[in-house]
C-alpha cells in the first residue's frame, strides 16, 4: 500500500507523449505537474501481447480506486497504463467554474474545500469532502480503472440457492416476474406492502443472475439493512461467496458475483453490476442525496437490471408506474397472509397549543394510561425533538417510558431494552418509521396533522404494527388537530393495499 | 451554508457574517459546536490541563504531578495551553482532520484559537511541530502547520523531523523524558529564533513529550522562552 507518487511529468516517446508518475521520471529537466493541471490524458490502443496481471485485474475491474487502494508496486501499475490495461482519470473534474468530484458526483461547490498540498505543490489543491470518509480525493488524485480484458464467467447449470424456506402463492408470483427481467436492461419497481417478506422473494432472481454469469449487487441505504442481511445471504449462498461492504467494513476482499452494499460504498465501483437491486429506494437518504442516485448509476453498466424495493415510493416514482414508464410487481398482502392495520383518525384538539403549556391532550393521555394499563408495549411517534422533550418531561412519573431520536447516543440500548419488554412504551420522532420491528405492539401518532408526517411516513408507521404471525393485528391511531391530505392519502393507500390483497372495503 | 462538522444545513443560524455579505466559513451548528469542551477554570500553570478532570491528589499547588515530573528533568516550556479537552467528539473530529486528511476541518477552532493566542501567546514567533517528509507526503499537508496558519500571524518552519519518528507509545515514559533528539533545527532561521520568544504549535498536548523536545531544540539554539499552544489537552 502507499505507492507514493501524484505529480506526473508528460513525457514524448515513441508512442506520442505520455504521462508518467513522478517517482518513475528517469531524466531530471522534466518538468512535474499536478494531474489538475495536464491536459487530456490519452489512452493506449490494448497490447495483446502484453502479460497482465490477473491479481491486479481481479481488483480493479468494475471498480475506480486510489493508487493507495491498489497493493501493487508502482511500476507494475503504470506499465499496466502503457499498454492499454487501466486509465488514469481526473479524480476532480475542473472545468470553468464547476468542479465535479468523479469518484462521488458530487458537484456542491460548499462540500468542495482546498488546502495548500504537500503532494502536488499547489497552493490551492481542491478536494472533496463529501466522500472524504473513503480516501481523500483530490485535483492531484488519479482515480484509476480497468481497461483490459474481463474474464468470461463460466456459465452454470447449477443452482447457488441452498435456501430451504417456501414462498406463498403471492410471492412465488413475484419472484416469477423478477427472473423475467433479470438480464435484461430493464426497471422493475418491486411494491412491498410492510412485512411483506421481500428478502426471499429475490432468492431465485438472484440465482437466476448467478447462473448466467452476471454480477448482482443488493444496495441500502442504511446501514443495519445490511448487516442484517449479510448473514441470511450468505445463508442461502454459501458458495457464491457474498460480499458485504458498509462503513467501517468495506474491505475490499477478492471480487464475488453477489455484492451486498450502503449506497455510500458503491462510490468506490465503476459500471461493475448487472443487476442492481435498491433496497428502500424512497428511504432518507437515498432519495434526498443526488450523490447517492450518481453512485448507483455509475456501479450498474449500461444495460444492467436495475430492480427497486419500497413500500413507499416516492410520487415520482407512481408517477411512472401510473404512465407506464416503469414495470411494477405489487405484493400487497403480508407474508402471515393477514391485511394491514387501518389507522384510526382520532381528534385531539390543538396539541401544539397545550404541549407549549406542558400539557398533553386528554385523550391521548387516556390512550397511554390505557396501554400502560394493558400491558401492550406501544410505539407513540412525536413530530419534533422539543416536542418529544416536553412529553417525557410530564411522563416522567410513568414507570417503563423512555424516548429516542436520530442523534441519541444510546439509541441502539434503548430499542434493545424496548425489545427485551424492559421499555413499555418509546417516544420517538420518526427515525423509528421503518427498519425496527417488534412484534405485538401499537402505535399512535400524536400531531399527525404535522408537516414532519408525509403520507409516505404515516405508512410506514402504520406498518410497524401486526408484523408477527402471533399477533398479527395491533391498532394504529393518529391524533390530529384538523385531517391533512398526508393522512388521508396514507389511509387511502393502505386501504387499497388490502383491497388488491382480497379484503374487501370494510373498516 | 452547511455546518463544517456535521454538513447538517443551518437555517436558523445568521450571524454578523451573514449581514455584512461575508461568506464565513466558520459555520458550525450550535449541536456541534457545543460538543467542542473548552479548557476553563483551574488550570495548571505549566501544562494547561484542567484540575477540574483531574483527582485532587495528583495536583500539588497550582501544578499538576506530570509537570513537577518534568521541572526534575528540565523544563524546556514555559506554559502550555490548550482549547478543548480531548473528548470523544473532538478525538473525531481530529481523526477526520488527520487521518482522512479533511484540511477544512481546521476552520472549526479560528475563533477560540485567535482568542487564546491573543489573550496568552501576544508577540511570539509561532513555529509549527513538523511531521517527518514521509508522513507529510502520505496526509498531503502538516496539521500543525494549518494551525499556525489559522492564526494569522507570520510563522517559521524553523524545526524539521529528519526520520521517521518511531511509535510514540513503543517507548518508556523514562526513555521519552530524555528528549530523543528528534528534531533538528533549520539553520535558515537560526538568527530568527536567537533571542526570541518561541510559541510552538501543535494539534494536540498528551505527555508534552513532543513539545519538551522540540522546546529544547529551540532553547539550545538561543530562544529566550518558549511556549505552546494547541487545539486538544489529552
Ligand atoms: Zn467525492
Ligand atoms: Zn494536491
Ligand atoms: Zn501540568
Amino acid at each position: 500500500m502507499g505507492a507514493t507518487l501524484v505529480r506526473f511529468a508528460s513525457v514524448s516517446s515513441q508512442k506520442g507523449s505520455t504521462l508518467c508518475p513522478e517517482p518513475l521520471v528517469q531524466t531530471s529537466n522534466t518538468s512535474l505537474q499536478s494531474l489538475n493541471l495536464l491536459p487530456e490524458i490519452n489512452m493506449f490502443p490494448l497490447d495483446p501481447s502484453f502479460s497482465y496481471n490477473q491479481d491486479l485485474q481481479f481488483h480493479l475491474l468494475g471498480r475506480h480506486l486510489l493508487f493507495d487502494e491498489l497493493p501493487f508496486p508502482i511500476e507494475q501499475i503504470h506499465s499496466h497504463y502503457l499498454h492499454g490495461y487501466l486509465l488514469y482519470e481526473k479524480g476532480i473534474a475542473t472545468s470553468k467554474n464547476h468542479l465535479s468530484c468523479q469518484r462521488c458526483g458530487n458537484d456542491d461547490p460548499s462540500l468542495f474545500a482546498s488546502f495548500a498540498c504537500f503532494r502536488c505543490k499547489e497552493d490551492s489543491c481542491v478536494y472533496c469532502r463529501k466522500c472524504i470518509m473513503m480516501g481523500r480525493v483530490s485535483q492531484c488524485t488519479p482515480l484509476i480503472r480497468w481497461t483490459g480484458p474481463v474474464p468470461n464467467v463460466a456459465l452454470t447449470s447449477h443452482s447457488f440457492l441452498e435456501w430451504e424456506g417456501t414462498l406463498s402463492e403471492l410471492q412465488k408470483q413475484a419472484s416469477k416476474q423478477m427472473c423475467g427481467v433479470v438480464g435484461k436492461p430493464k426497471e422493475l419497481l418491486v411494491w412491498a406492502v410492510c412485512g411483506a417478506g421481500k428478502t426471499e422473494i429475490l432468492f431465485e432472481a438472484i440465482d437466476r443472475a448467478l447462473q448466467q454469469g452476471l454480477r448482482v449487487c443488493l444496495a441500502s441505504p442504511r446501514t443495519d439493512v445490511i448487516t442484517e442481511l449479510s448473514p441470511r445471504f450468505e445463508r442461502a449462498f454459501p458458495k457464491a461467496g457474498v460480499v458485504s461492504l458498509y462503513g467501517g467494513h468495506s474491505e475490499l476482499a477478492a471480487p464475488s458475483p453477489l455484492v451486498l452494499s450502503t449506497t455510500h460504498q458503491l462510490f468506490r465501483f465503476e459500471e461493475a453490476f448487472d443487476v442492481i437491486i435498491v433496497d428502500e429506494v424512497d428511504a432518507f437518504p437515498y432519495s434526498f442525496d443526488p450523490t447517492l442516485q450518481f453512485a448507483v448509476k455509475k456501479a450498474a453498466t449500461d444495460q444492467a437490471t436495475r430492480i427497486y424495493l419500497s413500500a413507499t415510493p416516492s410520487k415520482k416514482m407512481k408517477r411512472r408506474v401510473h404512465t407506464k414508464q416503469l414495470e411494477v410487481i405489487h405484493i400487497s398482502r403480508r407474508f402471515h397472509g393477514y391485511p394491514l392495520p387501518v389507522p384510526e383518525f382520532k381528534w385531539c384538539g390543538n396539541w401544539s397549543k397545550l404541549l407549549k403549556k406542558g400539557r398533553i391532550p386528554p385523550i391521548i393521555h387516556k390512550w397511554i394510561d390505557n396501554k400502560l394499563t394493558s400491558g401492550v408495549q406501544s410505539f407513540l411517534f412525536v413530530p419534533t425533538i422539543d416536542d418529544l422533550t416536553t412529553i417525557h418531561s410530564i411522563l416522567k412519573e410513568y414507570p417503563g417510558i423512555d424516548s429516542v431520536h436520530a442523534s441519541d447516543l444510546d439509541r441502539i440500548e434503548k430499542i434493545r431494552r424496548f425489545r427485551k419488554g424492559e421499555i413499555r412504551m418509546l417516544l420517538t420522532t420518526t427515525i423509528l418509521e421503518r427498519g425496527v420491528t417488534v412484534p405485538g405492539i401499537d402505535v399512535g401518532v400524536i400531531g399527525a396533522d404535522h408537516e414532519v408526517f408525509s403520507s409516505n411516513a404515516l405508512v410506514q408507521i402504520a406498518g410497524r404494527v401486526g408484523r408477527s404471525i402471533g399477533d398479527p393485528y395491533g391498532e394504529v391511531v393518529y391524533f390530529h388537530y384538523g385531517k391533512t391530505t398526508a393522512m388521508v392519502s396514507a389511509k387511502r393507500e393502505i386501504k387499497s393495499h388490502n383491497q388488491r390483497a382480497g379484503f374487501g372495503t370494510s373498516r | 451554508m452547511n455546518c463544517l462538522s456535521c454538513h447538517e444545513e443551518q437555517r436558523l443560524k445568521l450571524g454578523w457574517g451573514d449581514l455584512f455579505g461575508r461568506n464565513d466559513p466558520l459555520s458550525v451548528c450550535s449541536e456541534c459546536s457545543s460538543m467542542l469542551e473548552r479548557v476553563n477554570g483551574e488550570i495548571c500553570r505549566m501544562c494547561g490541563r484542567s484540575f477540574s478532570i483531574f483527582p485532587e491528589q495528583y495536583r500539588q499547588g497550582d501544578l499538576c504531578f506530570d509537570c513537577v515530573e518534568w521541572g526534575d528533568v528540565g523544563n524546556s516550556i514555559t506554559k502550555n495551553r490548550s482549547l478543548y479537552q480531548y473528548n470523544p467528539f473532538l478525538q473525531e473530529i481530529m481523526a477526520r482532520y488527520k487521518y482522512r486528511g479533511d484540511a477544512e476541518l481546521v476552520k472549526l477552532f479560528e475563533h477560540d484559537l485567535r482568542v487564546l493566542f491573543k489573550k496568552e501567546f501576544k508577540r511570539t514567533l509561532l513555529v509549527p511541530v513538523p511531521l517527518s517528509n514521509e508522513r507529510q507526503y502520505e496526509r498531503g499537508f502538516n496539521q500543525a502547520e494549518l494551525i499556525a496558519k489559522l492564526i494569522g500571524k507570520p510563522f517559521y518552519k524553523a524545526l524539521e523531523r529528519p526520520v521517521h519518528e518511531e511509535k510514540q507509545s513503543k517507548k518508556s515514559k523514562q526513555e521519552r523524558l530524555q528528549h530523543a533528539a528528534i528534531f533538528t533545527l533549520n539553520d535558515e532561521f537560526r538568527e530568527t529564533i536567537t533571542g526570541a520568544d518561541v510559541t510552538i504549535v501543535d494539534d494536540l498536548y498528551t505527555t508534552g513529550a513532543t513539545i519538551q523536545a522540540a522546546g529544547k531544540i529551540l532553547l539550545d539554539h538561543g530562544a529566550r522562552t518558549v511556549s505552546s499552544i494547541t487545539v486538544a489537552r489529552g
